[in-house]
């Protein structure tokens, strides 16, 4: 039997589809997010150099790193949409988009509160933190561009044009710290190996695995909620349970 | 060509152009990007003058010390290759420490020292228990008692 790797991306069949698969992300995400932060506050050991203050790399890193991630997700979309017509990609894009500022603004802002007390400095106009505060300006621009234009659309064209030009971005922050000089340190996570204690890395990767598998689940219902939106005037919509009960059987 | 391919093309080519924009500009402008100069780039005349910029290096092992008014401290900033005597009148971050990553802001004054108005430290990416970083220090200092020439 072949299978029809296309089914799920018509919008009615996706709708159900994710509706089935949020639990199996929202919890576990619930569970690691617990024992990863569990370990990196209680467990993991005191650093050498910044005692207790480094703790807050556990949340830091992970958000930093999921901003960047579904910055190119959700660009990856938006260029499908643009190339294919394809309406679920459009509508993945726009369920990413303010996950993807949650984490940048996180990362931001865990970041400030590091710096003061170990560099000495809330912001610094380096390149590490001046083009991650460019990531979070272009999720700012694709989410009040998309809701700008009134058709849905022509709103997701122009706004996958943005979110494809801004991509550029995103290498541009990872390498910055090793480009050129910055306040910011190089990357503790590398190809070669992570410096960091064994139990320190560990926290910091269950804390990102929670991070993707609650990016996931959100972005999951927040994509139900576009394709109702979109969609509501279709038979199918009309035909849901759900969408019946909320009527009040007024019709 | 469909129209599909066709607008992958636009795509693709459209992202080659603008990271190639992106790179050049980036490159123009490649020490506005950098937050500070090192204090050979000082030495090469590199740095601007009669203008206030960062400086960044170590801080040169013995070199800090603090007239009496407690807040006036003296250091060099080095980058293992030149060094730059650096005068600041300040609260300086817990993280300052010799042998340490630091970056100031300040100018240069007539007689080549480096008057900061802001002393940042810079940390590494290393992060370990404090018993770790003892016992790399002791096998550092037993591999320089083995050889001490090569030093």
């Amino acid at each position: 039997m072949a299978i029809n790797w296309f089914k799920y991306s018509a919008p009615s069949t996706f709708y159900g589809l994710a509706g089935k698969l949020i639990p199996f992300f929202a919890w576990p995400a619930a569970i690691l997010f617990a024992i990863g932060l569990y370990i990196g506050f209680f467990v993991a050991p005191t650093d050498a150099v910044q005692s207790e203050a480094y703790r807050i790399i556990f949340i830091h890193v992970p958000a930093s790193i999921l901003s960047m991630f579904i910055y190119l997700i959700m660009a990856g979309y938006a260029a499908l949409g643009l190339i294919f017509n394809t309406r679920l990609s459009s509508m993945m894009a726009q369920a990413l988009a303010p996950t993807g500022a949650l984490f940048a603004f996180i990362s931001l802002w865990t970041g400030a509160l590091w710096g003061k007390p170990m560099w000495g400095a809330w912001w610094v106009w380096d390149a590490r933190l001046t083009s991650e505060l460019i990531l979070l300006f272009l999720y700012l621009g694709f989410i009040a561009l998309q809701a700008s234009i009134e058709d849905p659309r022509r709103a997701d064209k122009a706004a996958a044009l943005l979110a494809i030009v801004g991509s550029v971005n995103v290498p541009i922050i990872y390498f910055s710290v090793k480009w050129w000089n910055t306040l910011h340190q190089g990357a503790t996570i590398k190809m070669s190996g992570t410096s960091m204690h064994v139990a320190m890395q560990q926290a910091m990767f269950m804390v990102l695995v929670a991070c993707w598998l609650y990016a996931i689940a959100v972005a999951l219902a927040r994509v139900r909620s576009i394709i109702l939106e979109r969609e509501r005037n279709t038979q199918w919509v009309s035909e849901l349970p759900e969408v019946k009960y909320e009527d009040g059987g007024a019709k | 060509m469909t129209p599909r391919q066709k607008r992958l093309g636009f795509i693709v080519a459209g992202i080659v152009l603008v990271a190639a924009a992106v790179g050049l500009v980036l490159y123009a402008l490649k020490n506005n990007v950098s937050l500070y100069f090192t204090p050979t780039q000082v030495f090469n005349k590199e740095a601007p003058h009669g203008r206030s910029f960062r400086i960044g290096g170590l801080v040169e092992e013995g070199s800090v010390k603090r007239e009496n008014d407690g807040l006036t401290v003296h250091f060099n900033i080095t980058d293992n290759d030149k060094i730059m005597p650096v005068v600041y009148k300040g609260i300086l971050p817990d993280l300052f420490k010799e042998g340490k990553g630091v970056v100031a802001q300040g100018k240069l004054d007539e007689s080549d020292v480096f008057r900061a108005e802001e002393v940042l430290a810079k940390h590494d990416e290393n992060y370990m228990p404090p018993e770790a970083a003892d016992a790399l220090k002791k096998a550092e200092a037993a591999k320089a008692a083995a050889n001490p020439v090569a030093k």
